[in-house]
């Protein structure tokens, strides 16, 4: 995991709340800094972000997941400023974007920033290629060079040859790569994915994932992905926040909120999961001791990604780092145990 | 909200409180004359002259008033010219030609093409046939002078009135306070009858074509602005997120992302803004528009009643053939562009200028192509004369007939009660209610509104257009409700009524005297009859619609409970629908009262005729006051029967939008 997540802040939110009502801002400031939900409920604001701290770090998926209204979609909106944050500060890439000006906004999210929306949001009278080049336009790039870079990105999602067609012809999942395409256009640093998948059906949602997963690894964005879906979260982040009522609860890896969950809250959710599928042989793996085996793996694997070495028959298996020096040896015992104790 | 709760805690002591309201009126009126006389006829010095002061101020206006660098009479002038000189190019185009210069007009198998390849572009061959059908139609029955007048005051009012319409509704869309500023004008020029602007019109800019399109610009322009409002506010919230995140300047986010994306609803409202064009423009040929309505308008007063039919028909052939084109058109989807040469990508383009060029050809060899020739033309005037003649001798008694049994035995009473009742009492009554309905501040407006109708001094035509409403809406209700319970559990009768009232609605109001004044002439009965000929659409519609919103499991549930049809009726879908229905009423009195008003041209004695008197006479205070009178009455009714229907909708647990709007 240190190889992906270890780059640099991106993007950081330090106590960053959010009330909806009148005069909220004022109200926070007098009953600051961090009022008690019944306070805030019994002055008849609704409160959707609550003093949240995050920190994503370039070229890592930052998975922020919790349940419907637990207002995952205000703190994106907070974190591209569409909406301003009632009381908190948020850098990106060391500057405080709640101090810039409106033309300075403009031009960081025509340039630096990327959104994907849960509901498409294409432009119905546009053509795929218009709808993927109308960032571009915003921007005044000419013709050509915007066609011919909206046709690599549609080419990119795998919709080459639909240029022409019209977002009602398309299904869930094609428009779906279209906003993908048209985020991507403007070759942004960083990435917000609003529930990209979640209005799409379960086969199809699977297949944008590894899509998803194989743009990332092409292009090393710096992403920040919202899902309701604890498994999403799981497949997909590096890192993971998981929200309830405007708060985070608990920030880690997968592995860590998997294997020690904060509370009783993520708990539940983590009840389910199969450790196999979270747990990585970094954290299984023993020091190397003995003959050096015959195969060896990354340790970022998943210990499920590397059960079907076991069962050809190997005994034990070499972990290596992200340079391919051996780091540890992982037992077969310590693979079943993790599989039948999850 | 605090009004919802009422029902539930109160409902019998309200019982009670309209039935002490109801007696101390009756009181009030058996004894009242001799207690009180002012509160029945207003004392001749608590008489306000609004319309002198209004008539004041716009002479002060036309005389003196200055904006700074011009007066308002040169601005006046200004804006006259600004629209005189398109008119002008238009008209020439369609209608005269340059004699002087040897130039005819456009010749009118070009103009039969064209609206046939409009028609096709909008919707292919069944309404090109449709469209260019229309326009054959009206040649063939010798008005094609008059349409392309009216047709001329068309092509310039309907541009303007859309971006008019759709500037300040952007506007206000970015405004809110400006939104806030502006809704409550909109509720009243959508009250106030429409001869009612004529005459400052008229007096602000003469009489004339221009002024037509001043009037019907003022007339077409706040439904756009609505719906401008409206479709702005209903783009998705992602979408506008979008344009923010993709880095729109506000001008992009406006005319890229908002304005293109609210483009359905926003095509509707050009839809509205045409057919609304149409209507007043006809009506402005009393300001002289000429045209269609002008051909009406002389066939009313001289009683020729195949002209004016003829007129009508032409009339309903033009509405028909724009309402169903720009319809159509509002539904095309984008196409996908094609790579090819630029003919066979303006395919329409290139259409148009064959046919210009073919027709211009043809109009230069043959004399039948330039103008529609006389030998051609099919005049079925003498024959509608004949047979309103013959049915008025064989018909006669039994018209005569119907028409005084209900004089005498409906609309006569209803007026001589109304007439009777004293102004004071109405107010407190209207006052009462407004209260139990909706609260003090309801009942301040209604109770303000009534006196201020009485301090005017026209309490008695109020009266008579209170009457001749309230026995019109009656008679509409009682079509137009058993029609939609018909229409409505149905499946096979819906759509050809839809289709029916769609029809009728596109008609321009004053089409409907026509057929009633040939029947029954001039008076209070012929008056009730076009207004319910016209006011019934939305009886059928409102009531359609909520006997088909009625939840079907509610149905079945009473079909489980062994309901027979006539309790299922009566017990479930008329309750549930009984906002909608009420909803229905609203706009019934409103139809209403806008034909009522139009109706003054065939005799009667109300607030329509004051302004039609106003009209003949340009006197801009007196047609005015009149005008607010109606819109007043309007606001009184509507008001009241909203707060009705909300209350309606609380009491069914549909309150959805009772409970926000607290
Ligand atoms: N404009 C607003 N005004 C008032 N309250 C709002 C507003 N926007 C959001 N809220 C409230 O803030 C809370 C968080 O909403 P948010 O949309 O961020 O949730 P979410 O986690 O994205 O949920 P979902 O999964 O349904 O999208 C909710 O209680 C919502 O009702
Ligand atoms: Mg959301």
């Amino acid at each position: 995991m240190e190889g992906a997540t270890g780059g640099p802040a991106r993007l950081v939110c330090r106590n960053v709340w959010k009330l909806f009502g009148p005069r909220a801002g004022a109200w926070l400031a007098a009953n600051g800094p961090a009022p008690a939900p019944e306070a805030i409920a019994a002055a008849g604001l609704v409160a959707a972000v609550r003093g949240v701290n995050l920190e994503v770090r370039a070229g890592e998926i930052f998975v922020i997941m919790g349940l419907s209204g637990s207002g995952k979609s205000t703190l994106v909106r907070c974190l591209a400023r569409l909406i301003e944050p009632t009381a908190g500060e948020i850098l990106f890439e060391g500057r405080d974007l709640l101090s810039a000006s409106e033309a300075e906004m403009t031009r960081i999210r025509r340039h630096k920033m990327g959104m994907v929306f849960q509901h498409f949001a294409l432009l119905p009278h546009l053509s795929v290629l218009e709808n993927v080049a109308f960032p571009l336009e915003i921007q005044g790039m000419g013709r050509a060079e915007r066609e011919e870079r909206a046709r690599r990105m549609i080419a990119l999602v795998g919709l080459a040859g639909r240029e022409g067609a019209f977002p009602r012809q398309l299904s869930g999942g094609q428009q779906q790569r279209v906003g993908i395409a048209r985020s991507l256009a403007a070759e942004p640093e960083l990435w917000f994915l609003d529930e990209p998948f979640s209005a799409l059906d379960p086969l199809i949602r699977r297949e944008m994932q590894d899509e998803f997963l194989r743009l990332q690894r092409m292009l090393h964005k710096t992403i920040v992905f919202i899902t309701h879906d604890f498994d999403e979260a799981i497949r997909l982040a590096d890192r993971i926040a998981i929200m309830k009522d405007g708060a985070v609860e608990q920030s880690g890896t997968p592995e860590q909120i998997v294997l020690l969950p904060a509370t009783p809250y993520v708990a539940e959710f983590t009840r389910a999961v199969p450790r196999a599928k979270v747990v990585r042989l970094g954290s299984v793996m023993r020091p190397p001791e003995g003959p050096a085996p015959a195969r060896s793996l990354p340790a970022t694997a998943t210990v499920a990604e590397a059960a079907p070495a076991f069962l050809e028959g190997a005994e034990v298996v070499g972990v290596t780092d992200a340079a391919g020096r051996l780091v540890g040896h992982l037992d077969r015992r310590a693979v079943v145990d993790l599989m039948l104790g999850g | 909200m605090s009004d919802a709760a009422l029902p539930a805690a109160g409902a019998r002591p309200r019982g009670l409180a309209w039935l002490a309201a109801a007696a101390l009126f009756a009181l009030f009126l058996a004894w009242g004359q001799d207690l009180a006389p002012w509160a029945f006829a207003l004392p001749r010095g608590w008489q306000v002259p609004f319309a002198d002061w209004i008539g004041g101020f716009v002479r002060w206006l036309l005389d003196d008033a200055s904006l700074g660098l011009f007066t308002f009479a040169e601005f006046t002038r200004f804006l006259s010219a600004l629209l005189g000189a398109p008119y002008a190019l238009v008209r020439a185009v369609l209608v005269e030609g340059w004699p002087a210069a040897g130039i005819p007009p456009l010749p009118w198998t070009a103009v039969v093409a064209l609206a046939g390849l409009l028609g096709h572009r909008a919707g292919g061959w069944p309404l090109a046939l449709l469209a260019a059908a229309s326009f054959l139609f009206i040649a063939l029955f010798g008005r094609w002078e008059s349409a392309m007048l009216t047709l001329a005051s068309i092509v310039i009012a309907v541009p303007l009135g859309i971006a008019g319409g759709l500037g300040l509704g952007i506007l206000a869309h970015r405004r809110p306070w400006l939104a806030r500023a502006l809704t409550p004008v909109l509720d009243l020029m959508q009250t106030i009858p429409v001869f009612a602007y004529l005459v400052p019109v008229l007096i602000l800019f003469g009489f004339g074509p221009v002024s037509a399109i001043v009037a019907t610009l003022i007339y077409a322009m706040p439904p756009m602005i609505r719906i401008t409002l409206l479709a702005l506010a209903r783009v998705p919230g992602e979408i506008v997120d979008l344009g923010r995140m993709v880095g729109c300047t506000r001008a992009q986010m406006t005319w890229r992302v908002m304005v293109p994306a609210a483009k359905d609803a926003l095509m509707l409202g050009a839809n509205q803004v045409i057919m609304l064009s149409l209507n007043m423009v006809i009506i402005a040929s009393m300001i002289g528009a000429g045209g269609l309505g002008f051909d009406v308008l002389q066939a009313l007063r001289r009683l020729d009643f195949g002209a004016g039919l003829e007129a009508g028909l032409a009339i309903v052939a033009l509405a028909v053939a724009m309402d169903r084109v720009s319809q159509a058109w509002a539904g095309l989807r984008p196409e996908a562009p094609r790579a090819a040469p630029w003919p066979a990508r303006h395919p329409y383009l290139v259409a148009a200028l064959a046919i210009l060029a073919a027709a211009v050809v043809a109009a230069q060899l043959w004399p039948w192509a330039q103008s529609y020739p006389q030998a051609w033309r099919l005049s079925t005037g003498d024959f509608w004369s004949r047979v309103m003649r013959e049915i008025n001798v064989t018909y006669f008694d039994r018209l005569e007939a119907i028409k005084t049994t209900l004089l005498v035995n409906v609309m006569l009473p209803v007026k001589r009660l109304l007439l009777g009742l004293p102004w004071a009492g109405v107010a407190a009554l209207l006052a009462f209610a407004g209260w139990r309905l909706g609260g003090w501040r309801l009942a301040a407006l209604a109770g303000a509104l009534t006196v201020l109708i009485a301090l005017t001094g026209l309490w008695e035509q109020a009266m008579t257009t209170v009457y001749l409403c309230g026995v019109s809406v009656a008679f509409a209700m009682l079509i137009g409700v058993p029609v939609g319970i018909l229409a409505a559990g149905r499946d096979w009768l819906w759509p050809p009524v839809r289709a029916v009232i769609d029809t009728l609605q596109t008609l321009p109001s004053f089409v409907y005297l026509m057929p009633a004044v040939m029947l029954f002439r001039v008076g209070d009965f012929t008056a009730m009859l076009a207004v319910v000929a016209y006011a019934v659409v939305p009886a059928i519609r409102y009531t359609v619609l909520g006997l088909r919103g009625v939840d079907p499991r509610l149905i079945e549930a009473g079909r489980a409970m062994g309901c027979t049809r006539g309790q299922i009726l009566r017990r479930i879908r008329l309750r549930l629908a009984l906002p909608e229905i009420l909803l229905g009423l609203n706009q019934t009195i409103m139809f209403a009262l806008s034909m009522l008003v139009i109706t003054a041209l065939v005799g009667t004695r109300d607030l329509g005729q004051e302004v039609y008197i106003a009209l003949t006479k340009a006197n801009a205070g007196a047609g005015l006051v009149a005008g607010l009178c109606v819109a007043f009455i309007a606001i009184i009714a509507d008001r009241l029967i909203q707060a009705a229907a909300a209350r309606a909708r609380a009491r069914l647990g549909l309150a959805e939008e009772g409970a926000h709007g607290a």
